[in-house]
């Protein structure tokens, strides 16, 4: 059947109302939204919809093997280039598999729109097949979701789904479309004139409450910027603001996991992560700051360690575009509810206008250097095995001057990753941060390379997360995807077996990876290349020739099991409690062993 | 954060009046852990489709401020108002109370009713049904009364709010 371009009605350009069936209204919607790819799996509550899109030219379907692995892949996507992910799943099963993904994007704050079919309206509330209530499942985990009762609300829905997804902080939506909907007609309205009757996100800074914080800053003998995800989320000219309000103030500068890129890590004030498996100098100068700036942030208990204790003589500036943020986990001085680009430029702007200056930080760059010089990213290589950390410098060395973009799993490959990949540009890093999300890293990879189908996508995976979604390879296969998955392979559960070691006296209960597939066989399997390193010596040449492949490649490197990652943060401690290797005791309290 | 001490508060939410509106509002409660003493919801303009909704919760200062926060945050959410902190509104609470007795019991349960401005709603030899509106502790404290006097039933309607002055919410 040929493809028509004609479902594109223009109901904008002849101003009158256009009649489509819900199905073609979906379609219509997305094209209206500028989506050009989405990712999804086709079942019977979609199948009209399907068909709607069997028949036009401009989207690409993405097929995927598994509900989760669209949702990620759409969080890849929508993480590397700043625009919403679109998934599309079937009813029941489809959106219950989607569940984890959707979870994971409203704590990262990824915009999606999720559009799930329903069993026809009839059937709703009969226990159908393939039915769930998949309003009332994902209530808690969207930022808003619809079920569409009426054709004539369909594209109304849509359109304020887009919207609400990517506007003030961004987080998956779902529209749950029952078949019947689908199938009748009613009248299609464009995006414009939708108007919510309720959500009006803020996004201006308060100029009193700049001016405060342009008068703080000027005043701090031991300032240190904290950032996050949310300048990331605004946008890359946030991160620009961001530099030059660096360059103007000479402040030391850290970040969440979530924020690796806001700030280009060669740089002289950039002091690493901070946080669990943060720096000595990150942690340390959050702890002994006197003025902490929040930008985009929300002191997750991963950054804080004990709150009780954390950065206790300091004063807190919080920046956040969400207000519920503000003074959740620690109070803030002062509070500014805006978007992070915005506010950012304002400070950048008005400490321009009334010319200040900062205090002399010769002394509090002194200490830094101090701390900078234990040098707690430091580990004993080995001439026989490969180190984790070892392979993940080697990585970076290969690939630094590539357009490369990073996706990872959740574990101590991640760890090792954040803490040793350098990234000078927002929107290179993708990983799960908030749900910790095993899994998430291979489907990821394929959001991204879809994107950024010249760029070098490569998951620094480890090898229990990577099998969560192996299928997924499948679909890299299917679209020529060239993906390099570079499993750090310890055959454990790493950070299940590190927790062990130092809370439970080193009884392995069930971490071990036992019965492993020979992933070099597997991605024969799935028609990617496989390759292995087990030493040192031909690590370097591995990684080159994965680089030089034109094709999904699963790298199984094979590295010491027992390496543990440092630094470290001991549950329940505080940030100058840290500690950098076993050798330095860690005590966990029963208070501690209590947290995850 | 700690160590503060736990206040009582009102907070009504103007909300959008569509399909599980309601249902985000309580699962925001449940899934925080905040507490709900008594939940009040009925639409209250029909052409501009918005009900309201009136919670009695407790918490810390703190947890208060992240509740009112974490409400704002609700898409369908107009307006979120807390009358204990901002404005002295005013608060009421009707209730049915039934009472099963004979005699000086019965008679004494009736003196108590007019003391408390009760109406009997319903009577028969050996009951009465009680109608009781006022502020939540009086209602608590006509129910004590009662307990003694062969009180077998209670329906209460939660707290409704509204500010007093001529302006509205």
């Amino acid at each position: 059947m040929d493809k028509d371009n004609t479902l594109a009605l223009a109901p904008a350009a002849t101003g009158a109302p256009v009649t489509l069936t819900g199905a073609e209204m979906v379609i219509q919607a997305l094209r209206d939204q500028g989506v050009t790819h989405i990712f999804g799996y086709p079942g019977g509550a979609v199948l009209p919809i399907y068909d709607a899109l069997f028949k036009v030219e401009g989207i690409t379907h993405v097929l995927v093997r598994h509900e989760q692995g669209a949702v990620h892949a759409a969080e890849g996507y929508a993480r590397s280039t700043g625009k919403p992910g679109v998934v599309l799943v079937t009813s029941g099963p489809g959106a219950t598999n989607a569940v984890t993904g959707i979870t994971d994007a409203l704590m990262d704050s990824i915009p999606l729109v999720v559009i799930t079919g329903q069993v026809p309206s009839h059937l709703i509330g009969t226990d159908a097949f393939q039915e769930c209530d998949t309003v009332g499942i994902t209530r808690p985990c969207t930022k808003n979701n619809w079920l569409v009762r009426d054709v004539n609300e369909l594209s109304r829905t849509l359109h304020e789904a887009f919207q609400i997804a990517t506007t003030g902080r961004p987080g998956p939506v779902l529209v749950d479309i029952p078949k019947d909907i689908q199938f009748q007609k009613g009248v299609y309205l464009p995006p414009a004139n939708v108007q919510h009757r309720s959500y009006k996100p803020k996004t201006d800074p308060d100029p009193g409450a700049i001016a405060r914080a342009v008068e703080m800053m000027a005043a701090a003998k031991r300032p240190v910027f904290y950032t996050g995800g949310g300048i990331i989320n605004s946008g890359p000219e946030a991160s620009k603001a961001l530099r030059e309000l660096v360059d103007l103030t000479g402040f030391p500068i850290t970040s969440t996991l979530m924020g690796l890129g806001v700030f280009p890590a060669s740089r002289p004030e950039w002091l690493g992560m901070l946080g669990m498996h943060g720096t000595w100098e990150a942690n340390h100068a959050m702890h002994d700051c006197d003025l902490l700036i929040c930008l985009g942030a929300r002191f997750d208990d991963r950054v804080t360690g004990r709150v009780a204790a954390f950065s206790p003589n300091s004063k807190r500036i919080h920046l956040d575009i969400d207000a519920s943020q503000i003074n959740k986990v620690v109070r803030a001085d002062l509070g500014i509810v805006a978007d992070a680009g915005k506010a950012i430029r304002e400070m950048v702007q008005v400490w321009k206008a009334k010319k200040k200056q900062s205090q002399p930080l010769k002394d509090w760059w002194a200490q830094i250097e101090t701390w900078r010089g234990r040098k707690s990213l430091a580990f004993k290589n080995s001439d026989t095995l490969i180190k984790p950390q070892y392979a993940v410098d080697r990585l970076y060395e290969l690939t630094k001057d590539k357009d490369v973009y990073i996706t990872t799993e959740v574990g101590q490959h991640q760890m090792w990753a954040a803490q040793r990949f350098k990234f000078e540009q927002p929107n290179r890093w993708m990983t799960s941060g908030g749900l910790g999300t095993m899994g998430y890293g291979l489907p990821a990879a394929v959001g991204v390379q879809l994107a950024h189908p010249g760029a070098l996508v490569i998951d620094i995976a480890g090898e229990a997360s990577v099998q969560m979604t192996m299928q997924e390879m499948s679909t890299a296969i299917q679209y020529n995807l060239p993906i390099k998955i570079f499993i750090l392979n310890n055959e454990y559960m790493g950070m299940v077996r590190q927790w062990q070691e130092l809370l439970h006296g080193g009884r392995y209960s069930h971490s071990y990876s036992e019965a492993l597939p020979d992933f070099v066989k597997m991605a024969e399997a799935f028609g990617c290349v496989g390759l292995r390193a087990t030493s040192p010596a031909e690590l370097d040449g591995k990684i080159l020739e994965m680089i030089a492949v034109k094709r999904p490649v699963l790298f199984d490197c094979r590295v010491d099991p027992m390496e543990n990652c440092y630094p470290m943060i001991p549950s329940g401690a505080a940030h100058n409690e840290m500690i950098l290797s076993p050798d330095d005791g860690g005590e966990v309290s029963e208070a501690g062993k209590m947290l995850v | 954060m700690n160590g503060e001490a736990v206040e009582r508060h009102t907070i009504t939410v103007l909300v959008n009046n569509e399909a599980g509106v309601l249902a985000r509002v309580i699962g925001l409660f449940s899934g925080r852990g905040y507490n709900i003493e008594s939940l009040t919801v009925a639409e209250v303009d029909p052409a501009a489709r918005t009900s309201r909704i009136t919670i009695v919760t407790s918490g810390t200062p703190a947890v208060i401020e992240q509740i009112e926060a974490q409400l704002n945050r609700v898409v369908p959410v107009r307006r979120v108002t807390n009358w204990t902190a901002e404005q002295a509104g005013i608060e009421r609470e009707m209730a049915l109370i039934k009472v099963a007795g004979t005699g000086e019991k019965r008679m004494e349960a009736l003196r108590m009713a007019d003391a408390f401005r009760a109406r009997a709603v319903d009577t028969t030899h050996t009951s009465f049904v009680f109608e009781i509106t006022g502020a939540p502790s009086k209602i608590d404290s006509f129910i004590e009364l009662m307990r003694p006097l062969g009180l077998v039933d209670v329906s209460r309607t939660g707290v409704a709010a509204i500010s007093r002055g001529p302006e509205a919410m």
